[in-house]
């Protein structure tokens, strides 16, 4: 059937600054670009190219410029250029249309419609290089109340305290896993966040034995097809994540397409090597909280208490509600994933239709948890886009304890969001598991990139928190006065607990 | 990072608090045996003392009166041997990686979850999820079983886990299995509680079924397949084992053909999408 789809971009290449070295034809791994003996030049199939970037951050002469196919269908707001070809492609194929990354649509980030407080004469500001700022962070139950004794000259604690988790900063690196992206990119991730004290999570597909020994840093996940899950697996994280939905595809489950199944893959899930990888929707042994409370309780069980246990979900219509449940069931950490959290691979369809956005997920459950007296009872991580410190000091002021990242520590390691992860051949070595292409991340690099990242968000915070005053991110956590709303109606500023600017 | 200089040891606490009660009256060493007394036992409790006896090095473990303790043989790394009397509850074995785990008794749901390694024999039957991921070790189950059981089993290699169902099973035996043998030998297929199960194998993609006589109701994506010469050697040990425990007559057992279920193909959904 010859396809009526016309290619996205054009690739221009200025044939004066071409020196024909054939870099390009050697980092694209869809190959855009060919090189032409007879002619002695470099030509390109711009039908293949997504604009990933990587030929042009590559081509030592500056030579390649990406554009968007100027040749659009006649301008039409409903029938948009994606819209049309989306229909194209599928009456040529009969499929659900696959995409990478996060919801691209422009409908609702409210971090941009929250601006935050800062002191001016009363309550002076604090200057973060010169005075102590502490960004510190605890996740896991808290007490009900302390209980103290006094023993001579030492003060003890008599309350028993919960396993915790301790962060430098409120910022996690969130469930990316082995196979939808390679071993070099888990440990880049590890290696960041052991250097700079804080945690990633490997996911749903399990953890290489090669990268136990970062355990003190890693947030093992426990999902419904149980890949990689074993006593020595839970007994290295440093906590326990059961991950029930995802921001990118609430309600569905994941396929790793068999493509990116190689047998280092295969042998950490335990499939057969070139099959895809099935998690189902659901978990078949939770079907309702109380079965919920049955896995958290297995998983405390295995590890013998020892380590927190959290449960991911994403924001959907009755987060408020499930939250509450979620606590109630056991769970010492609730992750709350956003309808802009990315994923490796999920219908296009789901992806930008299913699902809340972050801000008033995270707003209602920490408002419901507050009202039924059990908010101490877990941590709030926020997921789902974050784009920046100002998204993360924001969050924590309308109440999450800390959040997490998963694109922007991809773009700190190369990402260029091209949303093509599904194809498994991400030219930036990042979301494959080809060991031709992942070689291209180098875990010294790529984990140097991504503490750089936290250093400076984390710098960022301090700022911003000194800014308000405040010295310590306790102040800061669910102190919604901090916030104020622009071009919000009065039912969203409602929800999300916050007053107009100007207020 | 994990903070562990808060953590207190919690098996010590609960037997500072309950030791009296907990090892002097429920716990007796007999012949190197020790038995515990689970009648009213909290399983987090049960759990705790099985810790305990797990680290001073007991062979053998007999539970008594055990009803509906949650988890037990989960955590226990070495490989003892427990005897259950009674009913475990949800999640027998769960994570377990070494022990030889006897029950007496039926099971409830969850029996095997994502279990590693070690053994679990039955004399009596399952519910529902039986070996739910089960990832190495064997289960023999001497009746019936429930729902979806053998989902997602898996296997890479050698490493095959194996679960044999004496009686009937359930809908949606060895859903997404991607590895591993299930072996269903119907011996009291022909009674009213025990049908055929229905969708065997739905989303399976990996691993085998060996059903004892012939199964109709099949998932999309399997297939019967002829038994070769590696299939009947793999059913003979995996029989003759089961009829050790339970004491059924081999050659009788033996004596029906069997069927092989197997997926068509490794990549069930791989024409799902548009790229």
């Amino acid at each position: 059937m010859k396809s009526y789809l016309s290619s996205e971009y054009i690739v221009e290449r200025n044939q004066d600054q071409c020196i024909r070295c054939k870099v390009c034809v050697n980092q694209c791994t869809y190959e855009t670009h060919y090189y032409d003996v007879e002619d002695d030049a470099v030509y390109s199939r711009d039908e293949n190219c997504t604009n990933c970037q990587r030929c042009v951050v590559f081509c030592p002469t500056h030579a390649i410029t990406i554009r968007k196919n100027p040749n659009a269908y006649r301008e039409n707001d409903n029938w948009t250029q994606e819209a049309i070809q989306a229909v194209k492609k599928q009456a040529e194929t009969g499929g659900v249309i696959l995409t990478g990354m996060g919801c691209d649509k422009p409908y609702f980030t409210y971090w941009d419609r929250l601006l935050l407080n800062a002191s001016q004469v009363t309550n002076p500001s604090i200057d973060p290089l010169r005075e102590p700022m502490e960004i510190r962070t605890y996740l896991g139950a808290k007490p009900d109340k302390l209980e103290m004794e006094i023993e001579g000259e030492d003060i003890v604690l008599k309350t028993e305290i919960d396993p915790q988790l301790c962060l430098e900063t409120p910022i996690l690196f969130s469930a990316l896993s082995y196979g939808a992206i390679s071993l070099n990119v888990h440990e880049s991730l590890a290696r960041a966040a052991t250097e700079f004290g804080t945690l990633f999570n490997t996911g749903e597909g399990g953890l290489d034995p090669r990268l136990y020994k970062y355990g003190d840093h890693t947030i093992v996940q426990v999902a419904s097809g149980r890949f990689g899950v074993h006593p020595d697996y839970l007994d290295i994280g440093a906590a326990i994540e059961i991950k029930i939905g995802q921001g990118a595809k609430p309600g569905i489950g994941g396929h790793l397409p068999g493509e990116k199944v190689s047998e280092d893959i295969a042998r950490t899930r335990m499939i057969p090597t070139g099959t895809d990888a099935l998690s189902p929707a659901p978990q078949h042994d939770i079907y309702s909280i109380e079965d919920l409370r049955q896995l958290i309780y297995a998983l405390k069980e295995a590890t013998d208490y020892t380590k927190p246990v959290s449960v991911k979900i994403a924001a959907v219509h009755n987060s408020a509600a499930i939250a509450s449940g979620m606590v109630r069931a056991g769970a010492d950490i609730i992750a709350l994933d956003g309808v802009r959290g990315a994923t490796g691979a999920a219908p296009k369809i789901i992806r930008d239709n299913v699902g809340i956005p972050i801000e008033l997920a995270l707003a209602s459950v920490d408002q419901r948890l507050r009202e039924e007296g059990i908010r101490n009872k877990a941590s709030i991580i926020a997921g789902g886009g974050f784009r920046s410190s100002a998204d993360v000091v924001k969050a924590i002021a309308l109440g999450a304890d800390a959040v997490y990242i998963g694109t922007a520590a991809l773009i700190a390691m190369g990402c260029t969001v091209c949303q093509k992860c599904y194809l498994g051949k991400c030219p930036w070595g990042i979301a494959t598991t080809e060991p031709w292409i992942s070689k291209r991340i180098n875990p010294d690099i790529a984990s140097k990139r991504l503490v750089n990242l936290l250093r400076g968000w984390s710098m960022e915070i301090k700022e911003m928190m000194g800014g308000m005053g405040i010295n310590a991110i306790e102040s800061l956590r669910g102190n919604r006065l901090h916030l104020r709303g622009v071009g919000l109606t009065d039912t969203e500023l409602g929800i999300l607990g916050v007053r107009m600017a100007g207020d | 990072m994990k903070e562990k200089n808060i953590m207190t040891d919690k098996n010590e606490e609960i037997i500072t608090k309950f030791g009296s009660e907990l090892l002097q009256t429920r716990v007796k060493i007999e012949n190197d045996v020790a038995k515990i007394d689970a009648t009213g036992l909290y399983y987090r409790h049960l759990n705790a003392v099985l810790r305990i006896l797990n680290g001073k090095g007991v062979e053998r473990v007999d539970i008594n009166n055990v009803y509906g303790q949650r988890y037990i043989g989960t955590d226990i790394d070495r490989n003892i041997e427990i005897h259950i009397y009674g009913t475990p509850g949800n999640d027998l074995g769960a994570f377990m990686n070494s022990p030889n785990i006897f029950v007496h008794g039926n099971v409830q749901d969850g029996c095997g979850n994502t279990m590693n390694g070690g053994l679990i024999v039955v004399h009596g039957g399952a519910g529902d999820v039986a070996g739910y991921s089960m990832r190495g070790g064997k289960i023999f189950i001497r009746d019936n079983v429930g729902y979806r059981a053998g989902i997602h089993m898996k296997g890479f290699q050698n490493i095959r886990p194996s679960m044999v169902i004496g009686g009937s099973a359930r809908g949606f035996l060895g859903e997404y299995m991607a590895g591993g043998v299930v072996l269903v030998l119907g011996l009291n297929r022909q009674s009213i509680e025990c049908p055929e199960p229905k969708f065997v194998g739905t989303g399976m993609h990996g691993g085998v079924i060996y059903v004892r006589g012939e199964i109709t109701d099949l998932g999309k994506e399997v297939e019967v397949m002829d038994i070769d010469g590696s299939d009947a050697e793999l059913i003979r040990i995996l029989v003759k084992e089961f009829c050790n425990y339970f004491g059924f007559d081999f050659d009788e057992v033996m004596s029906r053909k069997f069927t092989k279920i197997m997926p068509v193909s490794y990549r069930p959904y791989g024409r799902l999408y548009a790229y």
